[in-house]
């Protein structure tokens, strides 16, 4: 029954995910891809940029995006990749909803105590790994080829991978716009 | 106001795009700026704590003006109204994609996508260090635990039990190694930090 797997993956990921919708993605790539297998590492990659592409929150767009996904791979009609979606989106707020509550009536005062902000100061460290191993876990053939399968596409995967890094670090540019220009790229150069 | 409240936070959910804090000025032109319904400083204060929590950051934003205007229904609308422009954009691009993935056009276009989303992510780890404030005496933390996930396939979730378990031990003994030192040079006032718990 994936439904109710969906259901409680995404719970979980809703209840652990610190760090926001980046902090987020290993985490739902370690679930959905590793974990489960949904989907290929190339299908989450390609749910990542849509999800940065499209407004709304990034880790919402991948959620929805993930439970559609997840559901027509396992080979359901289009109208249960909707009933996907709707779990996975629900089940993601689903914690956020009872501990802002939570924390609204109640908590508000200790958040501010010297223990739960020594939790945090914990927490925000492992936050920034999280986030490392997002981007080590897609350092993948799927996404990148490889120099003996295919050079030429493996060598520019790297050259617009560095560009694209820079052009956003150092050149502050728009990394909408960067995906733009990458797509561009790949359409000129691994057509 | 049920349906204002809706509006407002479907508006939000719409025009943010990328990560949740770029929505975070907008969220203060409609909340505070426009409808009054926050102050500027309590704002403030729910966005620390909705940074500090897990979850969808702007989710939780939302869920806490729903709650403190209207209660739970209020909560449960903005929540509504930030995840359903999501919602419906996905549902609509995933049915159509879905449909011409095997095209080589598109194939082509992401085949250039897909490095530059792995820089898209590469970047904001460097932003969170800086912010984080990662220095050399605690660099091994993310390294460790980014080569726990990735080369040892541990749970995400396990780093982030352990790192907060971690966080908790380092604060009960910093605490009691402040009050030991308190206590011999006399003092009578307590650390101010657990005084109201």
């Amino acid at each position: 029954m994936i439904f109710l797997y969906l259901f409680i993956t995404f719970f979980e990921i809703g209840l652990f995910g610190f760090g926001g919708g980046y902090g987020m993605l290993s985490l739902i790539q370690g679930e959905v891809v590793h974990h489960h297998h949904w989907m290929t590492t190339a299908e989450f990659t390609d749910i990542v940029a849509i999800s940065q592409m499209t407004p709304g929150p990034v880790g919402i767009n991948s959620a929805t995006y993930c439970g559609y996904t997840a559901a027509v791979n396992a080979g359901y009609p289009v109208t249960m990749g909707m009933l996907g979606s709707a779990t996975a989106t629900i089940a993601l707020v689903l914690p956020s909803l009872i501990l802002m509550i939570l924390i609204s009536r109640m908590l508000m005062r200790y958040m501010q105590s010297h223990l739960v902000q020594s939790v945090f100061a914990g927490l925000r460290p492992a936050v920034v790994g999280l986030l490392a191993a997002a981007a080590l876990l897609l350092c993948t053939a799927d996404n990148f080829s490889t120099p003996s399968t295919n050079l030429w596409q493996f060598c520019i995967s790297v050259a617009i991978f560095v560009a694209t890094f820079f052009g956003i670090m150092v050149m502050k540019i728009n990394p909408i716009r960067m995906i733009c220009y990458s797509a561009f790229a790949g359409l000129l150069l691994l057509y | 106001m049920n349906w204002e409240l809706f509006k407002t936070f479907f508006r939000i959910g719409l025009f943010t795009l990328g990560g949740g804090y770029a929505m975070i000025p907008l969220i203060e032109e409609e909340v505070v700026n426009r409808h009054r319904w926050v102050e500027k400083q309590q704002l403030l204060d729910l966005i620390a704590v909705a940074q500090s929590c897990p979850g969808v950051f702007a989710a939780n934003i939302s869920i806490f003006v729903g709650y403190k205007l209207r209660s739970v229904r209020g909560a449960v609308i903005t929540c509504l109204g930030t995840c359903l422009p999501s919602f419906v954009i996905i549902l609509v691009i995933a049915m159509f994609f879905y449909q011409f993935q095997n095209n080589a056009i598109i194939q082509a276009l992401f085949r250039g996508i897909r490095p530059a989303v792995v820089a898209l992510i590469a970047v904001p780890t460097f932003r969170l260090a800086k912010s984080a404030h990662i220095t050399l005496a605690n660099c091994w933390i993310p390294i460790v635990s980014a080569l726990a996930i990735w080369a040892l396939g541990v749970s995400p979730i396990l780093i982030i039990l352990i790192a907060g378990l971690g966080g908790y031990i380092w604060g009960i003994l910093i605490s009691t190694e402040s009050q030991q030192s308190q206590h011999s040079q006399g003092s009578p006032t307590p650390p101010t930090s657990n005084s109201h718990q």
